[in-house]
């Protein structure tokens, strides 16, 4: 039982990758909502499996509050902002998908290949599971790039987050806790500007897209 | 060669053959009652081939004998296909003769085959029904290739049998990779066997069918042929899936007796894969066929990013 | 409670008190002078405080959470010192904002709070002593800044705000990632106890950290925070986030929030360069994109038409000059980057002063528009005229003594730098000087205002700033030393 654990944590890591990597081909904005709710899940069992197996109960802790955050209220406020703005139309992307799923793949390998060398110094639990955490960071930041919209910029952005806190739990068995402590609240505060800003967003440019924010040049 | 292997082995065969229809069956049984409709009875495919078997088999009259060939050739192609892909036991002695890659290359060989006899009568819609084949196949064909090279990443060997053997008989361990080589091998079995995303294979009436096209000008045994075919595949896809990812209940080399248990684990295994077919085919709707490409590359990606955590994770 | 103890409290609490406070009352016509009270009480506190490190050394406080030593403590003066001047500033600024209805009763509330909150953020990010709450303070900065440069809630206001957020919070999350590889490296070296994030801890034990591991650590924190100092590659927000934003607010970015972005570099670079043993990697970067920024700024720079956008690039000049001369390292170049930090506060925030009182009487931000400043506001004019010139890097200033001591040292140690640093200074001098003796000079084209503009901050930061290059006083030059000792190798 206890050798299947470490796989398990090794299993979650994939399961997110896996959705980071579904959202950057996810066209729909609802769907990527629901993506985003099952990657903070995912985010969370893991944590909590992690704390299981090392006996760290301040991370039980920490999965209580992704789980707060993550799977229950930011999403909640994501779903509010879509309907209280009337957005259901698909989302709209720089890059065609299959070449930014081509992208990303690269994206993959390359942190991959950043992380072997010090992979071996990460927690004996899951030696590579900060490849994978910084695929999913690099994976979420390709996934602003291509967006051109502002409500799946701010859910790369996030997601960026869950790539970061999994690095934090899987590679050094979590931050001290003031720090997880400090990084929640900024999140939690930031999405709160964001969710605001969307909406003086529309009532300035009766639109959501990005594409309006190109204004202001050097010229 | 051991008397066990080749009881095992021609065993193996008839089931593919005789229970392939059967299958189909199953999952058409369920769609229909999942969809509210009155179903066929689970006997309806045997009756279909019986009546096509017994019709006259009209060619056109341009047709070569590329045309004639066809279902033959293809069917001999999925019979071998199913007998080198371990159901009930892994002890087949027709296995080393092709290992996963000559598997592929089974599939890649049917498939050039039926594409050249849609195209031998010049109708529009065997060539549409022939260029779309190729397009998904030559999009299909290297996310199963990296599917299953994720595995032999594990076991060390790229054939089935070993793959089969390491997979179901080593300590329960989980590997990540394996997990988007599922959800890769799913999606490339469905576009492959021309299910719900991809293709309806219930209808002959879109400008969009990608399978039927192929057969449209098919008639008598040479149909029923091909359709006994396409079911082999399914039924070949399927195990290839359960040998990949569940493996447990497969008979090992030493072990002759064990086939008594793998069969209804087989049976069981196969149940219940044709109702989540089913299930899948009723709540999902086709896409349009500019986004096969895009189905299918997204299923290449998750391979190899399956084959790449499979590498990093066993390091 | 001891001395040193006490003063820090104070310094934190004020600010934070102060939030709160004018979060209440922000709108009300005494709020302006309880910005500046608060403000004075931060400044005191970080006076007592920088006398007792001075004189008897570092001090760790409260359970090691903070340390204060002879860097920081000087970063903390003059961030309350900046801090205090432009609420002083923003006095008559804001209330000729209210008159001309851009500021309305709750945004001078937001704004008065925020403005607190960011001097109590950047204040905790330099004198926390654990390398993650650097990062927390840091994020909460851009948070509270992103609401500030917004607050006229116009399109081309939202449009920086949000570049700002999402390029700051995806570089910052970059140094997250490094602060997590920093964690990991440091917890194999400690026993656990959860102090492996302290940097009073982590200087301890830097030359057994793993050097695979903090190179790449340092790579992810030095684009994170990077992208804050405003280097070229990531620096699109920062102009944008000036000329949108209030004109006190683009002086406290410019003059603090940039340097406690390359303090955070700073302070981990120390730890880069002490686990590589000797391997000047870290140097190499920070030179290279040091020496990058100042070229591109100045080039970007030719082509502005909006005061504070090309007074924006030109921080980015100078902060990449700082990031080249703390990576040249060595105690020349260190200590001269230390005064160019502190010198190029002082006058760039005086010249944001200037320019938001000329700005305001011309109605646009467009040089074209400003014309002949001199013969409606003399003072207004020189001050402007006379920062341009500090800031430029003309003699009697400190820019320029500290820009002589880097170019020397470039020349000494890295000759072919010399002459890129050399024409990206001549370039900005023509093109900036131009630009302003327009703005100053000829026919005028600007109002009076209804209110005394504030010039008492103006020519307090250029008083220091000459002083600074004509003569360092004894125990600021004991300061640098100390510091620049600990953080050139």
């Amino acid at each position: 039982m206890s050798a299947l654990l470490p796989q398990f944590v090794n299993l979650l890591g994939a399961v997110l990758l896996l959705l980071a990597f579904a959202m950057t081909s996810q066209r729909r904005m609802l769907a990527l909502i629901h993506l985003f709710t099952m990657q903070g899940a995912t985010l969370a069992l893991a944590t909590a499996v992690v704390g299981y197996v090392t006996r760290q109960h301040h991370l039980y802790l920490s999965a209580g509050l992704t789980v707060v955050l993550k799977v229950l209220l930011i999403p909640w406020l994501l779903h509010r902002v879509l309907d209280r703005l009337g957005i259901r139309r698909d989302v709209e992307t720089l890059i065609n998908i299959p070449t930014t799923m081509l992208i990303g793949i690269g994206v993959v390998i390359f942190a991959f290949n950043l992380s072997i060398p010090i992979s071996h110094l990460s927690s004996a639990l899951a030696s590579g599971t900060l490849g994978i955490a910084l695929a999913c960071v690099l994976l979420s930041f390709l996934m602003m790039i291509t967006r051109t919209k502002a409500v799946p910029q701010v859910i790369g952005f996030l997601a960026m987050e869950n790539g970061l806190f999994f690095a934090a739990t899987a590679a050094t068995y979590g931050m001290p806790m003031v720090v997880e402590l400090g990084i929640g609240l900024d999140v939690l505060v930031g999405v709160l500007i964001l969710g605001v800003f969307m909406f003086q967003i529309r009532e300035q440019f009766d639109s959501l897209d990005i594409h309006h924010l190109e204004q202001l040049k050097d010229d | 060669m051991s008397f066990s292997g080749v009881l095992s082995q021609l065993l193996e065969i008839v089931i593919a053959i005789a229970l392939a229809p059967l299958l189909s069956g199953w999952v058409n049984q369920w769609r229909a009652w999942l969809q509210n409709r009155s179903a066929p009875g689970l006997l309806q495919p045997y009756r279909m081939l019986h009546k096509l078997f017994n019709k006259e088999s009209m060619v056109a009259d341009h047709a070569s004998s590329l045309f004639r060939m066809a279902p033959y050739l293809k069917f001999g192609c999925m019979v071998l296909a199913c007998s080198i892909i371990p159901t009930l036991s892994t002890d087949l002695p027709l296995a080393p003769a092709a290992d996963t890659i000559a598997l592929v290359g089974l599939f890649a060989l049917a498939r050039v085959f039926i594409s050249l006899a849609a195209m031998d009568i010049g109708t529009a819609f065997g060539s549409m029904g022939a260029r779309r084949e190729m397009l998904v196949g030559f999009l299909a064909e290297p996310a199963l290739l990296t599917v299953l090279f994720s595995a032999s990443l594990i076991s060390k060997s790229t054939s089935l049998t070993t793959i089969v053997e390491t997979l179901a008989h080593r300590d329960f361990a989980i590997y990540p990779g394996m997990a988007f080589a599922a959800v890769a091998f799913l999606m490339v079995s469905l576009a492959e066997n021309a299910r719900v995303p991809i293709d309806n294979p219930a209808t002959h009436l879109e400008l969009t069918m990608l399978h039927e096209a192929l057969l449209l000008e098919y008639s008598g045994r040479h149909l029923a042929l091909l359709e006994w075919a396409a079911s082999l595949k399914l039924f070949a896809y399927s195990c290839i899936g359960l040998a990949l990812f569940f493996p447990w209940g497969i008979a090992e080399a030493r072990a002759p007796a064990a086939m008594l248990l793998a069969l209804p684990a087989l049976l069981f295994k196969l149940g219940v894969g044709g109702f989540l077919v089913a299930v899948w085919e009723t709540v999902n709707a086709k896409m349009r066929i500019f986004r096969v490409p895009e189905f299918l590359a997204t299923a290449f990606l998750l391979a190899v990013l399956g084959m790449l955590v499979q590498l990093l994770l066993a390091r | 409670m001891t001395q040193e103890a006490l003063a820090l409290a104070l310094l934190l609490a004020c600010p934070l008190a102060g939030a709160a406070v004018l979060a209440l009352c922000g709108h009300r016509e005494r709020a302006r002078d309880l910005n500046v009270t608060f403000s004075c009480g931060t400044f005191f506190a970080a006076c007592a405080l920088a006398m007792h490190v001075v004189r008897a050394g570092p001090v760790l406080l409260w359970d090691n959470a903070f340390y204060v030593d002879a860097l920081n403590v000087f970063l903390l003066t003059l961030t309350a010192l900046v801090g205090l001047t432009t609420a002083v500033f923003s006095r008559p600024y804001m209330r000729v904002e209210s008159d001309h209805g851009k500021m309305t009763a709750p945004r001078l509330r937001l704004y008065h709070s925020m403005y607190q909150l960011f001097s109590f953020t950047m204040l905790l990010a330099l004198s926390t002593n654990n390398m993650g709450i650097i990062w927390v303070a840091m994020e909460a900065a851009t948070l509270t800044t992103v609401l500030l440069v917004s607050v006229y809630r116009t399109a081309a206001s939202l449009e920086a705000a949000w570049k700002y957020f999402i390029l700051c919070g995806v570089g910052i999350a970059q140094a997250l990632f490094g602060t997590v590889l920093l964690y990991m490296a440091a917890e194999k070296v400690m026993p656990p106890g959860g102090g492996a994030l302290l940097w009073s801890n982590l200087d301890a034990v830097k030359g057994q950290l793993d050097p695979d591991v903090i190179t790449l650590a340092f790579a992810f924190l030095f684009i994170g925070y990077g992208t804050k100092v405003g280097l070229v590659p990531v620096h699109n927000w920062l102009p944008d986030a000036h000329a949108e934003g209030p004109t006190p607010v683009s002086a406290v970015l410019s003059g603090l929030l940039l340097n406690v972005a390359l303090y955070a570099v700073l302070r981990c670079k120390v730890l880069t360069d002490g686990a590589l043993h000797g391997n000047a990697l870290s140097g190499r970067l920070m030179m290279g994109f040091g020496l990058l920024s100042v070229v591109a700024a100045v080039f970007f720079l030719i082509r502005q038409r909006d005061v504070k956008r090309m007074f924006a690039y030109s921080s980015i000049e100078h902060m990449g000059m700082m990031t080249f001369a703390f990576g040249m390292g060595g105690p020349i170049a260190t200590y001269a980057g230390l005064l160019h930090m502190t010198v190029h506060s002082l006058i760039k925030s005086a010249i944001f002063f200037a320019v938001g009182h000329a700005t305001q009487k011309a109605g646009t931000q467009l040089m074209d528009g400003i014309r002949g400043l001199l013969k409606i506001s003399p003072t207004v004019a020189w001050g402007l005229m006379i920062g341009t010139l500090a800031i430029l890097g003309m003699p009697p200033f400190g820019v320029f003594a500290s820009e002589f001591l880097i170019l020397t040292t470039a020349m000494r140690d890295h000759p072919w730098a010399t002459p890129l640093l050399l024409i990206a200074l001549a370039v900005a001098f023509a093109s900036v000087f131009g630009r302003v003796q327009g703005m100053v000079f000829g026919e005028t084209s600007v109002k009076p205002l209804a209110h005394r503009p504030a010039l008492v901050p103006v020519f307090v930061h250029l008083t220091l700033g000459l002083m600074l290059g004509l003569y360092i006083p004894p125990y600021l030059d004991a300061w640098y030393r100390q510091a620049a000792a600990m953080i050139g190798n």
